[in-house]
């Protein structure tokens, strides 16, 4: 359901990844893995329309994808319930109930998101996935700040996701615990040289 | 759209949100120029008209920082740029959103400070109406302004820099309305090119604004 081919990426003017290909059937998960830096939040925000790919096609990512950042984008003067209920009301969905419990935020419901704390903050900001009704879900990093409890729970809304013919495209260190594919993005970095050597081409 | 309108006017609302500082600002203007001009009624009522015009002018000026650069720390701009909400609509609800809460209170505060500024009683109407029609257009270029500056940390000064000089032909026909109305000559012209400016502010700008964002957000 989502296909890239030969995709380019650079970031901040620096070539990181070149030639990846990858597909994500419906119902599956992939996971990225590679060092730091290598680029897998670049392609994550490329994939989620945040940036343009410098090459390369991607199909099947229009109006598909729910993005789950390093930032949660959680109101701290808000309370969860609110917090939720905007983003649901952004996505035109309804299943602010459903996805609180999936979050295990029923208790927190009426709490300000100043006063919560960093994992509680997270399971917020990956509740919204659950509301946003959205087939493809884009995760970068998304078990920072979460206890052994709270991962399995959010491997459990993954699994329930991809159960439903969903998919994820995560890039993570840990096991989730479900059987996914795994691309490693060390094999697609971009040939440094290449840049350098346009460079001084011009200026030679 | 209508719940992200709702949600900046919540959280400008709540504590920290922003919300009654312009008006502070306005507030403070008008009682502090006569004690710095003095209090003879003849000098304050030519002076009313451009102070009270300036005075909104600064106070809208001062909140137009946080349009979007709380929503880009928070990463709440990311989501809603990925979201199916398109970014000219957010654009325009949360111009709207800092014109409810800096642009209308002026609107409705104006009109009691203007007494302080020995205004002509025939001009009051014509003071509503003008701010009425020219604050809007204050929020929609600031938001314009914002949104070029929101990636940059402490982005107040080159805000003010890039936004003030586009502010000033509402400022010019926004005190004309009120000085000519002052003196009971004709004020349609001016009028009229206020409320145009503003219509056509609303028209463009979310489109550039948008634009801008999302050139920020790579």
């Amino acid at each position: 359901m989502l296909q890239g081919a030969d995709l380019t990426l650079s970031r901040g003017g620096i070539p990181v990844l070149s030639g990846v290909n990858f597909t994500l059937q419906a119902g599956h998960a992939l996971i990225l893995r590679g060092p730091n830096g290598i680029g897998k939040t670049t392609l994550l925000r490329a994939i989620a329309g945040l940036q343009p790919f410098d090459a390369g096609t991607l199909t099947g990512a229009e109006d598909q994808i729910a993005y789950g950042a390093h930032a949660d984008g959680v109101k701290a003067t808000l309370s969860v319930h609110e917090n939720l209920t905007f983003w649901a009301a952004c996505f035109g969905s309804k299943g602010v109930d459903r996805a609180m419990s999936a979050m295990n935020l029923d208790a927190l419901s009426d709490r300000r998101a100043a006063n919560l704390s960093a994992g509680q903050k997270r399971r917020l900001g990956l509740a919204r996935l659950l509301v946003s009704d959205r087939p493809i879900w884009i995760l970068d990093e998304p078990t920072i700040s979460l206890d052994s409890a709270s991962v399995m729970l959010f491997a459990q809304a993954i699994r329930g996701h991809l159960g439903q013919g969903g998919s994820a495209l995560i890039a993570t260190h840990i096991d989730l615990g479900f059987a996914a594919e795994v691309l490693d993005l060390s094999q697609f970095r971009a040939k440094s040289s290449t840049g350098a050597g346009a460079f001084d081409e011009a200026f030679s | 759209m209508i719940a992200l309108l709702r949600r900046d006017l919540r959280l400008a609302l709540r504590t920290g949100g922003g919300f009654g500082l312009g008006l502070a600002f306005f507030l403070m203007v008008a009682v502090i120029v006569p004690l710095g001009v003095g209090p003879a009624p003849q000098t304050l009522s030519v002076i009313a008209a451009g102070v009270l015009w300036v005075g909104a002018l600064l106070a809208s000026l001062l909140s137009l920082d946080r349009i979007f650069a709380l929503d880009y720390e928070d990463g709440s701009l990311d989501l809603l740029a990925t979201s199916p909400l398109p970014l000219e609509g957010a654009v325009v609800m949360k111009s709207l959103a800092h014109w409810i809460t800096s642009g209308l209170p002026l609107v409705l505060a104006a009109p009691v400070l203007a007494v302080l500024l020995n205004l002509v009683p025939n001009a009051y109407f014509w003071l509503i109406l003008s701010l009425f029609l020219g604050t809007p257009a204050l929020s929609m270029i600031g938001a314009f302004g914002a949104s070029l500056t929101v990636g940059v940390k402490r982005g107040g000064l080159l805000l003010s820099l890039l936004v003030l000089p586009l502010y000033i032909p509402t400022l010019i026909f926004g005190a004309e309305v009120v000085k000519r109305g002052a003196m009971g000559a004709d004020v349609m012209v001016p009028l009229a090119v206020l409320a145009a400016i503003t219509l056509g502010t609303w028209a463009a700008l979310p489109w550039a604004a948008a634009a801008a964002i999302r050139i920020n957000l790579r």
